[in-house]
């Protein structure tokens, strides 16, 4: 198994594929703590269905798909964070309209482009194996991205993240840190889309935070391992993946989620005994 | 931030609010002096809410002027320091009651600007304040719900407000804790004006200087007791105030619900 390993690790194609793990976890793990903890988890979803519409663009003009889906992903994300702050009472219908939209457009472009289309699927269902050096970069550039804004409007962030009332009250720009977080939300499901694929994005965003929330009470620390958790169940489905012939995407997810209901259980029993302790004492 | 007594923090005037077309609040009118201690109560939907909204700027009045320390409510309200109903929040937010505090100190300054020693002091102060400088490492999930909302306060306080403005502070704390928070409250009220919004007048009736009542306009004569002649106004109030103030009378308790309908 490890001589297996060892040889599996000089393709070039599974550097890349650990790598862009790596670059992938970390703007997941930042990012996802947000959206876990700000509760807009079906934002994020409807932002991760509409890029499609933006991969279909791309094929359809004969442009990088990956470029059409982010400037797709960031319209979206702007369009539905305006929704979901101006809207409050039917945000989520809109916001659920949109993601439909967004997809439907997805599909109709690519019904009307030319030529090979085979690879639609890996925007779809992921298709870590097949990331490009160009891709790499761009992640690269991404992760820096987003933990500079992080780091600059950290405070902000957790204001609005905690109590967006009184974030508002206290004069703080509130509508402009939301769009950046959504903005980072966009960039961050269009680097997550090659490694899960679309379909598959809010799970691997939502279930790294899930798993720290339970266990840690300091927001960079929940950051911190979540990324490590991503990173984890990236690695771990990916040899997994390989050795069985499975989907990567779906392996992955599979792995996150296994471990999601393994922390509930733990949780569940940690409590049981810390009840047990605190009825001791007294 | 203190001011001195008798000089106006916030003045109301011919303020009609409301959401849409439903009408809420009708021509109120209120003068809220330094080191004042107002107690609002009123029935369900009788338009508290909305008057804590138009004050923090969060509902724009049909019509009317409001000033606070004499600013437009926008630029007003960074005098308010807002102590919400604690009963919202999120337990399992990983927050530190320190980090909740501080939230206080924003706003104070543009963005990108780092905290400095200074709010620091302030938070640690306001901690003080509320004596939970031993938890400020807890997380905000781990207090009591008297705790809790303590910790509220001290955010509120660690802004350096002129006017202190509580939604419902009483809500899910126990009896115990309820009285504790009030004697803090009064203490407060030594240097900063207070106002407070409850549907539970008995609780507040003993603590606060004077008593208002909301219920579509404003009953409020800058004195304790409530008179007969705004007992009939808004009768919606619920009746034990009136015996507490008069004490000769007996009245009895209206739900609210039984008088929401009239």
């Amino acid at each position: 198994m490890i001589q297996e390993m060892m040889k599996v690790l000089q393709y070039e194609f599974m550097q890349n594929a650990l790598l862009a793990g790596v670059l992938v976890s970390v703007a997941c793990g930042i990012i996802g703590t947000y959206v876990v903890l700000k509760r807009i988890v079906f934002l994020s979803g409807g932002i991760a269905h509409t890029a499609y519409g933006g991969i279909g663009l791309g094929y359809f003009l004969g442009i990088n798909p990956l470029i059409s889906a982010i400037i797709f992903s960031l319209l979206a994300s702007f369009g539905m964070g305006a929704v979901q702050r101006r809207m409050k009472e039917r945000a989520d219908t809109i916001i659920g309209v949109m993601w439909a939209i967004g997809m439907a457009i997805g599909i109709i472009f690519v019904d009307l482009s030319q030529g090979y289309k085979a690879d639609l699927m890996s925007y779809l269902f992921g298709s870590i194996l097949a990331v490009s050096e160009m891709e790499l970069f761009l992640m690269l550039v991404l992760d820096f991205l987003i933990i500079l804004l992080v780091t600059l409007f950290f405070k902000e962030l957790m204001a609005i993240s905690f109590d967006e009332t009184y974030a508002l009250v206290r004069n703080i720009p509130v509508d402009w840190i939301n769009m950046l977080l959504v903005g980072m939300i966009g960039l961050t499901v269009v680097m997550m889309m090659r490694i899960v694929g679309l379909i598959m994005v809010i799970a691997l965003l939502t279930i790294p935070p899930a798993i720290s929330n339970m266990w840690v009470k300091d927001m960079k620390k929940m950051m911190i391992y979540s990324v490590l958790l991503s990173l984890t169940f990236t690695f771990t489905g990916l040899w997994l993946s390989y050795f069985w012939n499975l989907t990567s995407g779906a392996t992955i997810i599979l792995v996150g989620g296994t471990a999601y209901l393994l922390s509930l259980l733990g949780k569940s029993i940690y409590h049981r005994g810390t009840r047990k302790a605190l009825i001791l004492t007294k | 931030m203190m001011s001195d007594s008798g000089e106006e923090v916030i003045s109301i005037r011919n303020l009609w609010a409301g959401y849409d077309d439903d009408v809420v609040l009708e021509d109120i009118n209120l003068s809220v002096k330094a080191l004042d201690f107002i107690g609002l109560i009123g029935p369900n939907g009788g338009g508290k809410t909305t008057l804590l909204k138009v004050l923090l700027g969060l509902v724009r009045p049909y019509q009317g002027e409001v000033r606070i320390m004499g600013k437009s409510v926008g630029e007003g309200r960074q005098h308010i320091g807002y102590v919400p109903q604690s009963v919202e929040f999120d337990r399992s937010f990983p927050i530190r009651v320190f980090d909740v505090v501080q939230m206080g100190r924003l706003g104070r300054k543009k963005l990108l600007h780092r905290f400095t020693k200074e709010d620091n002091q302030a938070v640690i102060k306001a901690l003080e304040n509320v004596d939970l400088v031993d938890l400020k490492d807890h997380s905000i999930g781990d207090l009591s719900g008297g705790q809790r909302q303590r910790a509220f306060i001290a955010r509120a306080i660690a802004s350096q407000p002129s006017v202190l403005l509580l939604d419902e502070p009483m809500a899910s704390v126990d009896p115990h804790a309820s009285s504790n928070i009030f004697e803090l409250l009064r203490e407060i009220n030594q240097k900063m004006t207070i106002i407070l919004i409850s549907h539970n007048m008995d609780a507040i009736s003993s603590y606060v200087k004077t008593i208002g009542c909301v219920s579509r306009k404003l009953f409020y004569h800058a004195e304790k007791a409530i008179t007969a002649e705004m007992m009939e106004a808004a009768y919606q109030c619920p009746m034990d105030l009136i015996a507490h103030g008069m004490p000769h009378r007996h009245l009895y308790e209206h739900s609210s619900e039984e008088v929401g309908k009239v």
